[in-house]
């Protein structure tokens, strides 16, 4: 054990050594934090926390490293465009896309990959980890794992619907009052203005008792309460496109309303449009999760994240992991999809050229 | 003006690179200057010339994504490209200063004119603040800025475009600095505004004995300002020499094809016989933006085949006459008249053929073209909305159309509008307008934003159109020098009424209205004596109230 925090220490050092002489300057400020880190820590938690650290580290440098080959076979693949654009995206970009595509697999293709049912029973409840089941029990002795890859169908599933009716709903309303005005613009301003006024998570709790619990229920209610945000965003930024000359150009020369927003203004806002998608994805992802927590979202048995914490959330008084391993599942999409959406974003602001 | 001949600036083979596309591209090319002190140097040339980015480049600084990549700025002796940070932002604000393009867009609004004015002083720790003060209001006084002791105590939109520019200048001199990079400095405001402040500029230069890089794209300006003229092309130097003989007797083709693109000229039209119903009948218009009037009366006939500029500084309605004419802005009184025939006050109620004859041509082509549609989709459309043209046949029709512009249609049916030059542009706004097929078109300073090269293209295409198509175009603009080139007929407007109109001939030449006179005589000419004469002419302290009269 001494030894093992000896290599540590000195594995440290020589790289912060190396780093200096090559004049790396952001990479010997890390390697200097994290010896820094390491050496209060390992005073004070002793060589176990040092292991962990190790740990981390080493799944912080996997990530990097699948990352980049992620990247750089797609960059191999991809045909001529695409792969241009693959080449200068950032690390944390090819991170994010590379979860994606694995979540959607998962969602796609669970009832191959998940080696039980989603309701099935399988051993006792709170039964631990074995050769069986990979992440143990819960509470009805279902195989967690087995329920964590239908969680991704169901959760993100219902997720991406919500936000796509969330979306088409506030972007049809947004550009109608930008290209109308006047009347019809206040008028929707002011719908929007009461919608927004009163808290989303309790609004939400509110309609759902109202309306009862299911799935078409839940995802109306939630894109019922996510398409103003949309509108917003969607009348802000069409209302810059609607001044511009061309816009006049075309009025004069008696172009049709439709005509107006789908052919001149909307081609001129999807890139603002496609990057509020991923962000407002997880926000709904995350409101669903939560909805589901508070026993008002997706209904048992089947199997969602956000019931799934609810659930094992007793273990943890037990001091074991398994109610975060479905958080985890939840947060490193969100993580996922923001990476690249921040990606979408350097794209859009014409950073390119 | 007494000289010392010791050099201030000298920059040796200078070369900048931007970045673009994952690779450096040079765009200076190994420019020489030497600048003496109290000495002014115009830069001149179009757009792309790489006249802004030398004049940034002797402050040692260049803009985002380009750098420095060889040669040296040297400045008193001191080598800007090698020196550090903290010691070129010494020098920048208290030996060097920069008046850009707008002022507008250059103050801060939230300060107060004085506070930025002191801002630099205090910053090099120069002198106090009330002394910096007084100063300011000496300096004011110097530019002739109305009540100078109150002015710097405004807030930036709370003066004029003109004012604003010469606070501007004053700033600069806060420091009293050896050297005044001018970028284009009265680029944006009208012809009388411009006086003010070239008058301001060049008297305050001389008492100061301050050098000054002047950056202009227009040669009648250069001509007043510089004692020597150096023409740059494409990042390269073309020529130098002294103001008086670089315009007397230029050496390179192409110092010598800007001098004339001045000398475009089109034969004006015979009048159209009294008989004949005109095209376009503005009658009595009154017009306003909610409680403000902005137009009164305003009457004109514009007759087929012809040419109509419509004169006058920003604000006088020009622009608002053009949106009651094509019924963005319905009037509150008076009536428009095509063929002899009541148009519709809203363009909502006109018919799909009465829209069809009267086009637009906008004076930003950037903002006038959709940027995610094809020049092919952009000028498709209106053939397809109005002619129902599909298929080869409006392949066919569209590559008349570019052939027309001389655009060659293979290279350009498929491109964006941010793949184009601002000509290009131009001239796709133009076919744009042509592919509707109309009787008259709105010209809204179609040529104030482009180089005059380009300019001078434009025009001359604009003009064989009309010949062929035998179309009536209403020109909108305040630069006289494009009246004279292009018109038949000169409508003179201030403050929303028509002040005076006539054949071109005839509203040339004296006598004119008071207005007209001011606008004509205050349109800057070659000769290097003009201002001079002028400012005497008007008696110098008269320049900035004769301006300030006008708006009061």
């Amino acid at each position: 054990m001494v030894s093992f925090a000896v290599i540590y220490y000195a594995l440290l050092i020589v790289a912060c050594c190396v780093a200096a002489f090559y004049r790396q300057r952001s990479g010997l400020i890390v390697l200097f934090v994290l010896l820094c880190v390491s050496l209060i820590s390992g005073l004070l938690g002793g060589v176990d926390v040092l292991i962990n650290i190790t740990i981390g580290v080493a799944l912080l440098a996997a990530a990097g490293g699948i990352s980049y080959s992620f990247r750089e076979t797609l960059t191999y693949i991809l045909p001529n465009e695409p792969a241009k654009l693959m080449r200068k995206a950032p690390l944390t970009a090819a991170f994010g896309l590379l979860v994606i595509i694995a979540y959607v697999i998962a969602a796609v293709f669970a009832p191959i990959i998940a080696p039980f049912g989603e309701a099935q029973v399988v051993g006792s409840s709170f039964a631990p980890p074995d050769d069986v089941m990979i992440l143990g029990g819960d509470q009805l002795g279902r195989d967690l794992f087995s329920r964590l890859i239908y969680g991704a169908r169901n959760t993100v599933g219902i997720a991406v619907l919500t936000t796509a009716i969330a979306f088409i709903v506030g972007t049809v309303a947004g550009l109608v009052a930008a290209s109308m005005g006047g009347w019809v613009d206040q008028v929707m301003g002011r719908i929007v203005d009461v919608l927004m006024a009163i808290p989303q998570l309790i609004f939400a709790l509110l309609l759902l008792t109202i309306v009862g619990t299911s799935v078409v229920n839940l995802t109306l209610v939630i894109a019922l309460l996510y398409s103003p945000l949309i509108f917003r965003l969607v009348r802000a930024v069409a209302g810059n496109i609607v001044v511009m000359d061309y816009i006049e150009a075309a009025r004069l020369r008696g172009e049709s309303t439709w005509y107006l927003t789908t052919k001149e203004v909307l081609p001129n806002i999807t890139a603002p449009l496609a990057a509020e998608f991923g962000l407002r994805f997880c926000f709904v992802f995350l409101a669903i999760s939560a909805l589901s927590f508070l026993g008002l979202g997706i209904q048992p048995p089947t199997a969602d994240w956000g019931s799934m914490v609810r659930e094992n959330a007793s273990l943890i008084s037990f001091g074991l992991l398994t109610p975060l391993i479905p958080a985890a599942a939840i947060a490193l999409l969100t993580v996922a999809v923001n990476f690249v959406v921040d990606w979408m974003l350097h794209i859009s602001s014409g950073l390119k050229e | 003006m007494v000289k010392e001949k010791s050099v201030l600036l000298e920059i040796k083979d200078l070369r900048i690179e931007g970045y673009s596309d994952e690779e450096w591209i040079e765009i200076v090319h190994g420019v020489n200057l030497t600048l003496h002190r109290g000495e002014v140097m115009g830069l001149i040339g179009e757009s792309g010339a790489g006249k802004s980015t030398i004049g940034l480049a002797a402050m040692g600084f260049t803009r985002d994504g380009c750098r420095i990549s060889g040669g040296s700025v040297l400045f008193d002796g001191m080598d800007l490209t090698t020196a550090s940070r903290a010691e070129r932002r010494a020098l920048r604000g208290s030996r060097i200063a920069y008046v850009a393009q707008s002022a507008a867009a250059s103050f801060n609004p939230a300060h107060k004119l004085i506070e930025q004015h002191t801002e630099s002083g205090r910053l090099h720790k120069i002198s106090s603040k009330s002394e910096m003060e007084a100063d300011a209001i000496e300096l004011y006084r110097r530019l002739r800025l109305p009540n100078p002791e109150e002015i710097g105590f405004r807030y930036p939109h709370q003066v004029s475009g003109g004012q604003l520019q010469r606070a501007m200048t004053a700033m600069a001199m806060s420091c009293r600095p050896d050297l005044i990079i001018f970028d284009e400095p009265t680029t944006a405001l009208d012809v009388t505004t411009q006086i003010e402040v070239l008058a301001a500029i060049r008297d305050i230069v001389e008492q100061f004995n301050t050098a000054a890089l002047y950056i202009t794209h227009d040669l009648a300006v250069v001509a007043q300002m510089a004692d020597r003229i150096k023409v740059l092309l494409k990042g390269d130097e073309v020529e130098e020499a002294e103001t008086r003989k670089m315009l007397a007797d230029p050496e390179e083709d192409y110092t010598k094809s800007l001098w004339s693109v001045r000398s475009f000229e089109r034969e004006q039209k015979p009048p159209p016989p009294a008989s004949e119903t005109p095209l376009i009948s503005v009658r009595n218009v009154d017009a306003s933006y909610g409680p403000v009037p902005v137009l009164k009366g305003v009457s004109f006939d514009i007759y087929r085949g012809q040419t109509v500029a419509v004169v006058g500084e920003s604000g006088s309605g020009k622009s608002t006459t053009a949106r009651c004419i094509t019924g963005l802005l319905p009037p509150d009184a008076g009536e428009i008249l095509y063929d002899g025939q009541v148009l519709p006050a809203r363009y909502q109620n006109r018919s799909k053929e009465q829209l069809r004859q009267v086009q637009m041509i906008y004076q930003m082509a950037d903002t006038a073209l959709n940027p995610k549609k094809t020049i092919g989709e952009i000028i498709g459309r209106p053939l397809q909305f109005y002619g129902g043209l599909r298929g080869a046949e409006l392949k066919t029709a569209i590559d008349q159309l570019l052939d027309q512009i001389e655009l060659e249609p293979s290279l350009y049916y498929n491109r964006l509008p941010s793949e184009l030059s601002g000509g290009q542009k131009q001239r796709v706004g133009i076919a744009r307008a042509l592919a509707a097929g109309p009787t008259f078109i709105i010209c809204d300073e179609v040529t104030s934003a482009l180089d005059q090269l380009v300019a001078e293209g434009i025009l001359r295409l604009l003009d064989r159109l009309q010949k062929e198509l035998d179309l009536a175009y209403m020109f909108i603009t305040h630069d006289l020098a494009t009246v004279r080139a292009i018109s038949d007929v000169v409508v003179v407007m201030k403050e929303g009424e028509v002040v005076e109109q006539g054949p071109k001939d005839v509203m040339f030449k004296p006598p004119h209205h008071e207005y007209t006179d001011l606008l004509l005589s205050s349109v800057p000419e070659m000769d290097p004596d003009w201002l001079t004469h002028l400012l005497e002419e008007r008696g110098v302290d008269n320049v900035g109230e004769a301006a300030h009269d006008k708006k009061t």
